[in-house]
């Protein structure tokens, strides 16, 4: 595989020509503009960027950015996906995908990509709700949602997309939310991980599902709510006025007050970005009891399924001749030369 | 020797022109080993042979069980054969269950050669025999040579050391032996063959060996005390040239590997395991050196994506499957004709509906290549008719694949799939390379249009990484030139328009369909495609020796057809297709050309019998009994299923 080369670009170069069709005040122009935020910071080249999408709002996505861009068919882009970088592995490939898409039709093929580990960001926006359908309740709906097809509200339990791909073998996980000032560095930060980065971004349907994740994510207010993680440093939220802690004879994590900043007075934990044990514990830590827990959950990279697959066929193409007339005429053959057979 | 015979009433001449052997026994005996390793010898004597695996569905099944009965079939002559055989002349019958699943396919007057020491109360009682039917007289009609095999082998591998399960695992290698004695065939490839595959066990090797020899001495020994008598069939007389034998599997993945090659283009393989198609994953997981990248995906719907998105980014995509995996690739079947990308895809046909008979073959599944799709979704569908011809047919499919910018589909099934024949070994440069063109630049002046066609319709195939021409695609409808999402209905009329002109535009680079066998025009054309060509063939031939007018077209293109397709058809006063479904391609035949095609099916999950063909031709031609005038009676398009069987 290249090293990639810088490109040069400006937000106005990822922009297309196409009139971008999502309901005024839809959380997924925030994340579009995030995202094409973050491409000319990562130098990346629209040539040889690709995004891939399934079905639903979010995976109108790829018709928005200039580079190249395959929307696909419902819950299957990390196949096509898949596919398109095994054939090339130098691409630099985002996936575009949503609750519905990704979790529900598509829960299997989310599963495999990232159990592979193939090098790309996979981002999930989540808004908890079928749009373009017109908001039929999600697999991430909350229990109790009413919508046409529940309307006494909806009664499973919804999954959780992060514990979903922690559990799957993801190397990275990532949280971030359509309006978040932060969305681009978690963004960043997926992309410089190598194997498959999954990103969870909370997405306000304002049709269907308006502002359901206001209590961390409202634009203003909810600041206290949120817990931004970052690598080495004390998971403190509220200003750093709390902070986490494990509770040793539970073994589970506990929200505890840090005073006067003494956090390590406190057991705040440091944030460990290789850590699964406590990944596993910060995907499934509820809302609520505890903040939300965003920018980077888990980064610990491991070989790629793409490099894998071609070390294998390099292995086993090796000292091996692409000599089709050879190969045609393999096994135990014979010849006939008039009448007489010889076997050879 | 315990041996007990009828004596050989009017059994095999000593040279006659063709044979058939069955190999039966239990699904853990070996049966299809024995029955390759018999091909390839057949095939090394110089006879020409097309053979039939027919296996159960269970990989083991209870031992002695009638449903566990595995069997291969083998038809070997001095002239050309076209079919596995309608009926044994030798069964070799391994236990009582696979003597009484295939007795009543075998010849009267044909051989019977059972093992004994398996004809045991328990095994008897698992085949659900009431008495011995080798010792009470039910076989009178057939020859019998039934004696101890299984003692003949433990004695045989003795000096092996070998434990009594492991020794008689090398009884079909004794019986394998004797048939090579019965036929006058050299041992000594066999030896190589045993030798190379227990490499790493020489024990084993040797034991096999000496089992094989014990087979071939005890046919010696029995000739002389009577029942047993060698036969030689003459090799045929063929095309000077290097042959080796081929299995449509294996022609199916050297064809897309010289496809893939013809296009100069890296191969993408997807494919996810289902009967029969998994031996095409099998064979091109070993094909690395050829630029082929295989890829086992977590279901149907993954493999045939992850080869459209291989296609996308610049691969020759394939999968390949079976009629249920097909039914799930549907929906990226139409994306592919939608974003206009090339793909390949094969499907191994198998009885359906549903999980129906995953081990025997039908030809169900023509509907579904040619109409199983949401929407008005053309696209190019071709059927190979013989093992043989499955290489010819792949390279064809992605040919039309690059140039048209379009999924194929290639029909081939289960019969084709597992048998047999002799193949002619090709020079790869007589195939006309396709390369497939990559667009570079602006395609309309300084503008780029992604959906822009050229002469055969088809839009430039451009690859991500391209500079300078980023666009995007997808399954939504989209303008005719900027490929920009566009539902207006005069946008969508020209595009329904313009796929289906593309597709239908293939016809005019089709030769024109040709007469397989007969004259083009006159009383009867028997109208067939795909594996049941041995059999017509065979069929026609024998009934044109009899003075019929009648004669044999087989289709490889079957959507879209060649374009004289229609005028050629109208040539004979009747039509007669006969298919291992319940009339699909007649449906078409009748769709596209207001033709009076006329059924004639089976759905039993076994190949058409000449037999068969032979008696419903007749029925258009004078003078056969029951038939004055050669009236067909009404309602007669489905044969009954003559075959006995297990299931």
């Amino acid at each position: 595989m290249n090293a990639p080369v810088k490109i040069e670009t400006t937000l106005k170069d990822w922009e297309t020509d196409q009139e971008v069709r999502w309901c005024p005040g839809c959380g997924d122009y925030a994340i579009l503009k995030a995202v094409q935020r973050t491409l000319p910071q990562l130098g990346a080249d629209p040539a040889n960027t690709v995004f891939i999408s399934g079905i639903g709002c979010s995976s109108r996505f790829p018709y928005y950015v200039e580079s190249y861009g395959f929307h696909t068919i419902h819950g299957r882009a990390p196949a096509f996906a898949t596919g398109a970088k095994l054939a090339n592995p130098d691409l630099d490939i985002w996936l575009v995908t949503g609750d519905g898409d990704g979790l529900s039709i598509g829960g299997n093929h989310l599963m495999h990509v990232l159990r592979r580990n193939v090098n790309m960001q996979i981002m999930l926006f989540n808004n908890e709700i079928y749009g373009l359908t017109k908001g039929q309740a999600s697999p991430t709906s909350r229990e109790g949602t009413k919508s046409p097809s529940t309307p006494i509200g909806s009664y499973d339990h919804p999954a959780r997309p992060a514990a979903f791909a922690l559990g799957a073998g993801a190397r990275f996980v990532g949280r971030g939310f359509d309006v978040s000032k932060n969305l681009p560095d978690v963004l960043k930060a997926a992309h410089a991980h190598r194997g498959a980065a999954f990103i969870e971004i909370f997405q306000n349907c304002i049709v269907y599902n308006k502002d359901v994740f206001n209590d961390f994510a409202a634009p203003k207010g909810a600041e206290d709510q949120q817990l931004w993680l970052e690598n080495g440093q004390p998971m403190l939220f509220a200003g750093g006025s709390k902070g986490i802690t494990l509770d040793r004879e539970e073994l589970c994590l506990k929200v505890v007050d840090v005073t006067e900043g003494d956090w390590e007075g406190a057991g705040v934990i440091v944030h460990d970005v290789t850590n699964r044990s406590i990944a596993h514990m910060l995907v499934e830590m509820p809302f609520g009891p505890f903040p939300m827990a965003l920018g980077v959950l888990y980064d610990d990279p491991r070989p790629t399924f793409e490099a894998a697959a071609m070390a294998e066929k390099a292995a086993s193409s090796e000292g091996k001749e692409a000599n089709l007339a050879k190969l045609l005429g393999k096994g135990q053959t014979w010849t006939v030369s008039g009448t007489a057979q010889d076997p050879v | 020797m315990a041996t007990t015979a009828t004596v050989p009433q009017d059994g095999l001449p000593a040279t006659p022109e063709s044979v058939v052997v069955r190999f039966a026994g239990d699904s853990g005996d070996g049966m299809q080993l024995t029955g390759g390793q018999f091909t390839l010898s057949t095939a090394l004597a110089g006879n020409d042979l097309a053979t039939f695996p027919d296996f159960p569905a269970e990989i083991r099944a209870p031992q002695g069980t009638l449903f566990g009965v595995s069997a291969f079939q083998i038809n070997f002559g001095s002239r050309e054969i076209n079919t596995a055989g309608d009926a044994p002349d030798v069964l070799v019958a391994m236990n009582p269950a696979a003597l009484k699943v295939n007795l009543a396919a075998l010849k009267p007057g044909g051989l019977i050669i059972a093992d004994t020491g398996e004809f045991s109360k328990r095994n008897l009682d698992k085949a659900k025999y009431d008495s011995n039917p080798i010792e009470d007289g039910s076989l009178a009609k057939w020859d019998v040579l039934a004696f101890d095999i299984s003692a003949q082998t433990i004695e045989a591998v003795k000096p092996y050391g070998l434990g009594n399960k492991d020794a008689l695992r090398c009884k079909n290698m004794w019986t394998l032996g004797l048939a090579l004695w019965m036929f006058d065939r050299p041992r000594e490839p066999l030896h190589d063959w045993l030798r190379l595959k227990f490499k790493t066990k020489p024990d084993i090797a040797d034991a096999n060996i000496a089992a094989l020899d014990a087979g071939h001495a005890y046919g010696e020994t029995a000739e002389l005390s009577g029942p047993l008598k060698q036969v030689h069939v003459d090799p045929v007389p063929s095309e000077p040239g290097l042959y080796r034998t081929i299995t449509g599997a294996e022609a199916v993945s050297l064809g897309l590997v010289a496809g893939a090659q013809l296009a100069e283009l890296p191969m993408f393989f997807g494919g996810y395991p289902i009967t029969p198609a998994s031996a095409i994953l099998h064979h091109l997981a070993r094909l690395k050196e050829f630029d082929v990248t295989t890829f086992q995906a977590e279901d149907e719907i993954a493999a045939i994506c992850a080869a459209i998105g291989a296609s996308y980014a610049g691969s020759l995509g394939v999968t390949s499957s079976s009629g249920p995996g097909i039914a799930l690739k549907g929906e990226a079947m139409g994306l592919a004709i939608m974003t206009e990308l090339p793909l390949v895809i094969v499907n191994s046909q198998r009885g359906g509906p549903s999980t129906g008979l995953p081990t025997k073959t039908e030809q169900s599944d023509l509907y579904q290549a040619v109409y199983g799709r949401n929407g008005d979704a053309p696209m190019p569908v071709i059927a190979a008719s013989s093992p043989g011809d499955a290489f010819e047919c792949a390279i064809e499919a992605c040919r039309i694949a690059v140039q048209y910018m379009t999924p194929v589909m290639l029909l081939t099934d289960g019969y084709i799939a597992n048998a047999a024949e002799p193949w002619k070994v090709p020079d790869p440069d007589t195939f006309a390379p396709f390369p497939a063109q990559f667009l570079g630049q602006p395609n309309d002046g300084d503008n780029f249009l992604p959906y822009k066609r050229d002469e055969k319709g088809a839009r430039p195939w451009v690859k991500p990484g391209t500079p300078g021409l980023m666009h995007r695609i997808g399954g939504i409808e989209k303008h005719e030139l900027t490929g920009n999402i566009d539902y207006s209905p005069d946008n969508h009329q020209r595009m329904t328009d313009l796929r289906k002109a593309k597709i239908d535009g293939i016809a005019k680079e089709l030769g024109p369909q040709g007469v397989t066998l007969g004259s083009e025009g006159g009383k009867l054309a028997v109208v067939g495609w795909g594996s049941t060509f041995g059999p017509i063939r065979r069929a026609v031939d024998n009934c044109r020796r009899k003075g019929m007018d009648v004669s044999h077209i087989h289709f490889r293109h079957i959507w879209p057809m060649p374009a004289n397709t229609g005028e050629l058809l109208r040539k004979y006063d009747n039509i007669l297709v006969p298919e291992m479904n319940t009339g699909q391609f007649k449906t078409v035949l009748r769709d596209q050309f207001l033709v009076d095609a006329t059924p004639l099916t089976k759905t039993s999950g076994q190949p058409f019998q000449i037999a068969e063909l032979e008696t419903a031709i007749a029925k258009y031609f004078d003078g056969v009994e029951g038939n004055e005038g050669g009236q067909v009676a009404v309602n007669d398009d489905q044969l009954p299923s003559p075959e006995g069987g297990a299931e």
